[in-house]
């Protein structure tokens, strides 16, 4: 047992699961050991939806290197596009 | 010799009746036996340990692992469950007991049980068997690298999972316990420190540190697998429970 803090973060989106997509509600972000990946510990994250049930999870396991290049990514990602483009207070064009 | 086994899904009735889906295997001769409770480890109810509860059937016991998170949904995959039930911070101890207590009268209703039990849990669960042998009248117990006996949690660890020294005046059978050298939950000051008060309670216990190994040593489908630690503990269990759960 080598599990330390989980962060528990609120999302807005949504996420394919094995039944297809639904929506997503939370996440979870911790350091342990993996379910598949053959490392001995990885970045564990899930994307859930806990009023659907356990199963509305999608579940990513990274190394560290792969979890801090992902970050990275998704801030470059946002910095290229115009601020607040995928903001979820942004309105729709013409709204 | 017939070495024949069945092997498969049951459901039992867990802590305050909740219904559990096991997984239980058996010799199919009719020689009478011990059994085993199999309790699994923090990542859930996963194949490898379904071949752990079949090995044990293999070599004459009557052995069950008990889902202990069933109460995440029937029909939700092992892995969901077991993030889901690691995101309200695992297993209670109190319902922990109740589900060992329950797979226990399971296995000593099946015919041919010689009414002995023995416990053995892996990673958390080998906090889990320590816990059930200091909790219910066990025969054997076996304890695999299970952290947080001794020593508290980190800070704003996630699961309810606290130190268990103070129940060792009430552990009821022999601990066999099997630990690697390069593990630090436990550590191999913590083993030292649950040794000596073993030995001061005057319990029986034997343990056995592996060089070379660290935690989820037993894991064959993990980097942490270690054959050699794992091939001789295996054989330290059975010898283990060959002495102790015997009719």
């Amino acid at each position: 047992m080598c599990t330390y803090r989980t962060e528990k973060i609120e999302l807005d989106g949504a996420g394919k699961g094995a039944a297809g997509w639904f929506t997503l509600s939370g996440g979870a972000v911790y350091v342990d050991h993996p379910y598949h990946a053959c490392h001995e510990h990885t970045v564990n994250i899930d994307f859930t939806n806990a009023a659907e049930g356990p199963s509305a999870r999608v579940a990513v396991e990274l190394t560290e290197e792969s979890a801090l290049a992902l970050v990275e990514a998704i801030q470059k990602a946002l910095a290229a596009a115009p601020a607040g483009l995928a903001s979820a207070r942004r309105r729709p064009a013409g709204a | 010799m017939n070495d024949a086994i069945w092997a498969g899904t049951v459901s039992i009735a867990g802590h305050e009746s909740a219904e559990l889906e096991a997984y239980l295997a058996r010799p199919l001769g009719d020689r009478p036996r011990g059994g085993v409770v199999v309790i699994h480890h923090l990542p859930g109810y996963d194949d490898p340990t379904k071949e752990i509860v079949r090995r044990f059937a293999a070599r004459g016991y009557a052995a069950v692992c008990p889902n202990l998170y069933s109460r995440e949904g029937a029909g939700v995959s092992p892995d969901d469950q077991a993030a889901a039930a690691r995101a309200k911070g695992g297993v209670p101890d109190e319902q922990l007991v109740g589900d060992v207590a329950a797979a226990a009268a399971h296995l000593n209703a099946l015919d041919h049980a010689n009414g002995r039990i023995g416990v053995i849990g892996f990673c958390s669960g080998g906090r889990q068997a320590f816990l059930a042998a200091c909790s219910l009248q066990i025969d054997a117990a076996v304890d695999c690298y299970g952290a947080f006996v001794v020593n508290d949690p980190p800070a704003q660890f996630p699961l309810k999972a606290g130190p268990l020294i103070s129940k060792a005046p009430d552990l009821s059978c022999p601990l066999l316990g099997l630990f690697g050298a390069d593990d630090s939950h436990p550590a191999p000051d913590e083993v030292t420190v649950l040794a000596a008060e073993l030995k001061r309670l005057g319990k029986e216990h034997e343990f056995h540190t592996f060089p070379d190994a660290g935690h989820a040593f037993f894991a064959v489908d993990r980097p942490a697998y270690r054959p050699p630690a794992a091939l001789e503990g295996w054989k330290k269990i059975f010898e283990f429970y060959g002495r102790h759960l015997s009719a």
